[in-house]
């Protein structure tokens, strides 16, 4: 597995795992209210700084592990990474677009804050997580 | 599911025959061995300058390397 291979795997692995948390987070706060009175900003800083340093983190500690067993194959990355890379940034944007009109609609009926950035968050959420599972195929099953 | 292409190489007979392994051959391009890996087997198109290299690194031309059946 090459350098951007595993940044993408430990960025789709992080993604995943951080939205879950969130929601979990989100849901536990709540109880049996309503999800606009949960105090979503901590939470959700704290999910986008965490999941950031969290990818970096395994990103590192999987690049130390197998710079063990391949030490030319560290940090290097070429055509064919960056081929997925645009490749993944163009699927993933969509979402980013559809999640940017979701909010212009919400603001235009005056929703809660909670809507607004929770629409926000999930675009770019699913976006990455979206982004990450093309690059994992193409990585797999290739890229033409 | 990936569309296959419809543009063939002959890189990994070339290559035996040349006597390169393929984490020589993707020194030499300046790849992983990875996306050499990919390329022989179909799973990634090089972009053009790559396919020169790869052509120049045996001496041969693109078309000794690829082949494009077309229609």
């Amino acid at each position: 597995m090459v350098y951007e291979e595993r940044n993408a795997w430990a960025g789709l692995i992080v993604s995943v795992i951080a939205v879950t948390v969130y929601v979990v987070l989100v849901l536990q706060q709540a109880g049996s209210g309503p999800v606009t009175d949960v105090d979503w900003v901590p939470l959700m800083l704290w999910t986008i700084g965490g999941g950031i340093v969290a990818a970096i983190l395994v990103s590192i500690a999987w690049g130390i592990l197998a710079g063990m067993r391949d030490p030319d194959g560290v940090g290097k990355s070429d055509q064919r990474d960056r081929d997925i890379a645009h490749m993944s940034t163009r699927v993933g944007q969509a979402f980013i677009v559809i999640a940017g009109l979701g909010v212009i609609v919400l603001c235009a009926f005056e929703a809660d804050w909670f809507w607004i950035a929770n629409t926000m968050f999930f675009g770019f959420a699913v976006s990455s997580i979206v982004g990450g599972i093309a690059s994992v195929i193409a990585y797999r099953r290739g890229l033409v | 599911m990936v569309k296959p292409t419809q543009v063939t190489n002959s890189i990994r007979a070339t290559r035996e025959a040349a006597g390169m392994t393929q984490a020589d051959l993707a020194r030499t391009v300046g790849v992983t061995r990875q996306t050499l890996i990919a390329i022989e087997q179909g799973r990634y198109s090089p972009s053009l300058e790559l396919a020169f290299q790869l052509a120049r690194a045996f001496g041969v031309g693109l078309d000794d390397l690829f082949d494009y059946p077309g229609e």
